[in-house]
């Protein structure tokens, strides 16, 4: 793929896809990580069962990628044998677990932000796109009714929950502004009607997670006007790391099957 | 091809498959047919003289999608049918209003709550429904966790006969 400069309409839409895809595959990762540490039985199974289901809204938008690309790579090529800049997922994602707190502080905005774009994506011109995000949207509410609860019960629960749910919120809200610093890639995206206008998304996005706050007790971060750039290949330092867990197998054993 | 019409020879044989189907299992809750379950979405001979068979996941991720896959490419090979193509369905997506009467009732008996209310009713956030529980009946139950042994499942307690018993999640 190409580095800088203004991409042609049909690498924007490869580039649109991968964006959706990694963040749910990065996510999903991460989550995994989980498996077997969580704070209880319930949430073990929890988070996973989340990143079960973003890895398999992963793997309709890779699928997709693939096939818009035309370079005969399938989901399993594009998610494992790409390299750190070529993943295209928010920044936020690929943040590390930390605490319980941050881990349901970053699903809480991550589940938010996807609430909004598959709500407003079923009226995609891309019949694709608008299908896989009819299906995303459902299980997405789901996970926004886990994490936001769960943001509650800490934010309005013990001393020690609410510090640390609100050390998380300020650990993790500068990422949220690459969630609406709309590109080149999105913008064109929208000229064809395949993708929605993201500054019409922020303000909901906005309330959302206002009166989310609200219920938890918790205090909105000040934003800065920073914003990060994983949907444009360009990471934080974390990425590197879980890509090595999670493509070693398949690099290893190239070709290798179950 | 035989020389039979198309459209007589249609219905037919999509009632035939229709059957063959129904014998073809979920592979995590056996004792639902894939038919039950809602997941077969259609069985239509086409023009290019094909039997097409749509196929919808009931979540993205579900590990089950694939081997249900295999399990009815197996079904309809074994019984002639070799020929005809199976399509993945993502619009609508999978609901689990698509749950057959007979469908929950096999579900209860199994042990496993059906889910209590149409979909539509169910943007009541954080207030679950009352389930009722499968072993004795009562409406006195509790939710132990939003997510269980499979993606489709929620995880519930009655507090009656204080059995823990698994609930087909609304969605």
């Amino acid at each position: 793929m190409s580095g800088a400069g203004t991409p042609g309409a049909a690498e924007a839409h490869v580039r649109y896809v991968l964006r959706l895809a990694d963040t749910s595959l990065i996510l999903g990762q991460r989550l995994g990580e989980w498996i077997g540490h969580a704070p209880a039985l319930e949430e073990d199974l929890g988070l996973a069962n989340l990143g079960l289901d973003l890895i398999g809204q992963a793997r309709l938008f890779l699928t997709y990628a693939g096939e818009l690309e035309g370079h005969g790579r399938d989901e399993d090529r594009l998610a494992f044998l790409r390299d750190a800049p070529e993943f295209l997922n928010l920044t936020l994602a690929e943040q590390p677990n930390g605490d319980f707190a941050q881990t349901i502080v970053r699903q809480w905005l991550i589940d938010s932000w996807q609430l909004q774009i598959y709500e407003a994506l079923r009226a995609s011109s891309d019949a694709r796109l608008a299908a896989i995000a009819e299906k995303a949207l459902k299980e997405t509410r789901y996970h926004h009714r886990f994490s936001a609860g769960w943001l509650m019960r800490l934010g309005d629960g013990t001393q020690e929950s609410a510090q640390r749910a609100q050390r998380a919120l300020d650990e993790l809200w500068r990422f949220t502004a690459e969630f609406f610093a709309a590109d080149e890639v999105d913008t064109r995206m929208q000229a064809g009607g395949i993708a929605p206008d993201l500054a019409a998304l922020a303000p909901r996005w906005s309330a959302l997670i206002d009166e989310d706050l609200a219920a938890a007790r918790l205090r909105r971060p000040v934003s800065e006007p920073y914003a990060w750039h994983g949907k444009r290949g360009i990471h934080s330092e974390h990425l590197g790391h879980l890509l090595a867990e999670m493509q070693h197998l398949p690099r290893t054993y190239p070709g290798a099957r179950w | 091809m035989p020389s039979v019409p198309l459209e007589r020879l249609a219905p037919e044989r999509e009632r035939a498959v229709w059957g063959l189907l129904a014998g073809v299992p979920d592979p995590e809750i056996p004792v639902l047919s894939i038919v039950e379950l809602g997941v077969v979405r259609y069985v239509r001979a086409e023009q290019d003289g094909r039997l097409h068979v749509g196929l919808t996941p009931t979540y993205s991720g579900c590990p089950a999608t694939e081997a249900i896959r295999v399990a009815v490419r197996e079904q309809l090979d074994q019984h002639g049918h070799a020929d005809a193509l199976l399509e993945e369905v993502l619009s609508p997506p999978w609901t689990s209003d698509w749950l057959s009467e007979a469908g929950r009732q096999k579900l209860r008996a199994f042990g496993i709550a059906p889910p209590q209310e149409p979909v539509a009713s169910a943007r009541q956030l954080r207030g679950a429904p009352p389930v009722t529980c499968p072993r004795c009946g009562s409406r006195a139950s509790e939710r132990l966790s939003e997510f269980g042994s499979t993606p489709c499942k929620a995880h519930y307690r009655c507090t009656s006969c204080r059995e823990p018993f698994d609930y087909f999640k609304c969605i």
